[in-house]
């Protein structure tokens, strides 16, 4: 278990140190990152300062060495729009994009997760059919068309949500929908296969031939057995959220990082992007992390380091 | 391993499909096409061609000139007209990003599955961390540093999803280049390009079609959401993408210009994803 973690969080530590490598060749794609920083305006005098004032005159080897040592201290500089820290803008931001990720993963699991305990107990059924092809049409809308759409419904034609912004509860219901309802379709997916899986097992055919009721079952022993992937799923699903939030937050003008990341780029404003992207890959590895260690926590059958008892 | 079952596919319950149903998407998507070839013979109007007197008029309307089918935009534009010319936009770029994150995904997968190694260790890190940036947030950084348009687009598409291919190349060779054909091939004295792309590239081509198929689809949204968000394709280009995001503004006095647009996204999405769900019954022996 031991080695498996430090194992595990090497790989975690690679795989930053590619990310924020990859970010910052990224900026050097088109030659000289001066020119993402300033304002178009700007005169030739002004780039020049800019330039030496960000040490972007220097090698190359020692601009990237400085840049992870920036990093590694958790420094993702200063917006050069707004002149405050990175960090202030991503802090204020943040618990708008978890509140909508949060109800979004609410709507997902509470759509999808029953939806694929019936597609897996009725799979023959003509119903759960039309089920089916209802959850891959859920699938394939853009969110940022069934976000309109939501808008055209609830609030401008029946007058019932606020169309867009924030305030009470009822502002975040149909961001969430739009969003959740692309992941709905992972969770019914996964949790009709994963209790397939475990109706074919044997101690299931054993338990019915006894007369134990379905329900029961399904209660006492599959619930728990076939969540195991649904859990981890749901770990990288949150990931997916948050990214999918970037468009979500744009359709209803929610306050969010998503919001703030386009609003950046229209305005030049790249190292809030920067920052942002970086902190979106960080969130995405240590979910990663995180389903790996949920898997072993939920089935302790399960050992990590891949030992059996 | 879990990523493989999420993928599982949801219309394969008890019995196969009706053959007819089957081709409901394919031939969706083929009125797609066409309508992106011959947009300048089937569109009744010029794309651009503005009409500034017959500003988002409902579907139906006649002004002046023009007989505005499923409405005009807020320049007094057709949508109809703007309909067509936006699906040459939006396959143009699935096409080409497709193409071009395939071809060098499978080669580095390939590369990495046959000759191991540095190759391997390079290529699967570099999956690795191209893959832990959420795509969307890798496509928008992507846009900041190379500025918008078409051209781009493509690029940044492309960037953002080779490792998809590469990792699949990469597993599909390592199961095929020990079969004693392929060291036969290579023992013979074939040289690494002709063993990859005779012996080994026949043999992964049906799962990486697969996935090309599902990232054909997921271009398409690509596409529209850079547009969408205005770091797309460039207006007055037509773009379903951007149509949306501008017609987003007159949801109360106009509908139809931001629902159209999203309706044909959504079908050629929907098309596609059920063509995908299908070739992965078939190429998937698990679910046979």
């Amino acid at each position: 278990m031991r080695r498996f973690l430090l194992r595990r969080l090497g790989q975690v530590i690679g795989t930053i140190f590619g990310v924020v490598t990859l970010i910052f060749f990224l900026q050097r794609l088109t030659g000289d990152p001066t020119y993402l920083l300033v304002p178009e305006t700007a005169t030739q005098a002004d780039i020049d300062a800019m330039r030496a004032a960000l040490g972007f005159d220097r090698p190359l080897i020692v601009q990237y060495l400085a840049f992870l040592k920036q990093i590694a201290s958790f420094d993702l500089g200063r917006s050069v729009i707004q002149n405050v820290p990175v960090w202030d803008i991503i802090a204020s931001r943040l618990p708008y994009t978890l509140q909508l990720a949060g109800g979004a993963l609410l709507v997902a699991c509470g759509l999808g997760i029953p939806v694929g305990i019936i597609l897996a107990l009725y799979r023959d059924h003509p119903a759960s059919r039309l089920l089916a092809s209802v959850v891959l049409a859920a699938q394939s809308m853009p969110t940022f068309w069934s976000g309109i759409i939501l808008i055209l419904i609830f609030a401008v034609t029946l007058g019932w949500l606020p169309p867009s912004s924030t305030g009470g509860i009822e502002h975040l219901i149909m961001p969430s929908i739009a969003l959740g309802l692309l992941s709905m379709a992972t969770f019914a997916r996964i949790t009709r296969t994963s209790l397939l899986d475990e109706l074919s097992k044997e101690y299931v055919r054993t338990a019915r031939s006894r007369g134990v009721p379905m329900g029961l079952l399904l209660r006492r022993h599959l619930a728990r057995n076939a969540s195991i992937p649904v859990i981890t799923v749901a770990a990288l699903e949150i990931s997916n959220l948050l990214a999918g939030a970037v468009i979500v937050e744009t359709v209803f003008a929610w306050p969010g990082l998503g919001q703030v990341t386009v609003q950046s780029i229209l305005a030049r404003d790249f190292l809030v992007v920067q920052g942002i992207v970086l902190l979106g890959a960080f969130v995405t590895v240590a979910l990663n992390l995180a389903a790996d260690l949920l898997y072993s926590a939920v089935d302790p059958r399960i050992r990590l380091d891949g030992s059996r008892r | 391993m879990t990523s493989a079952t999420a993928s599982a596919p949801l219309l394969q319950a008890g019995k196969p499909r009706r053959s007819i149903m089957r081709w409901v998407p394919v031939m969706l998507i083929a009125l797609f096409v066409l309508a992106a070839i011959f947009a300048p013979v089937l569109a009744p109007y010029d794309p651009n061609s503005q009409n500034l007197l017959g500003r988002m008029r409902p579907p139906g309307t006649v002004s002046r000139n023009f007989h505005y089918l499923l409405g005009s935009d807020e320049l007094g534009r057709d949508l109809l007209t703007r309909l067509i010319y936006g699906a040459r936009v939006s396959l143009f770029v699935a096409i080409a990003s497709v193409i071009l994150s395939g071809v060098v995904g499978v080669l580095l997968g390939m590369l990495a599955g046959y000759l191991r190694g540095w190759v391997e260790l390079v290529v699967m890190r570099l999956v690795d961390v191209f893959l832990s940036i959420p795509a969307i947030l890798l496509a928008i950084i992507t846009v900041a540093v190379l500025g918008t348009g078409l051209v781009n687009v493509i690029v940044v598409l492309a960037l953002t999803r080779w490792p998809r291919y590469a990792r699949i190349a990469y597993g599909q060779t390592l199961s095929v280049a020990n079969m004693p054909y392929v060291r036969l091939a290579a023992f013979m004295g074939a040289s690494t390009p002709r063993v990859l792309l005779r012996h080994i590239l026949p043999n992964i081509i049906g799962a990486v079609t697969v996935v090309a198929t599902l990232e054909f689809g997921l271009m398409v949204l690509f596409e529209a959401g850079l547009s969408f968000l205005g770091l797309g394709v460039q207006p007055p280009t037509a773009s379903w993408g951007a149509m949306l995001s501008s017609g987003r503004n007159y949801l109360a006095t106009a509908w139809w210009i931001a629902t159209f647009p999203g309706l044909c996204l959504f079908l050629l999405i929907l098309a596609v994803n059920l063509i995908g769900d299908d070739l992965r019954d078939r190429f998937d022996p698990r679910s046979q």
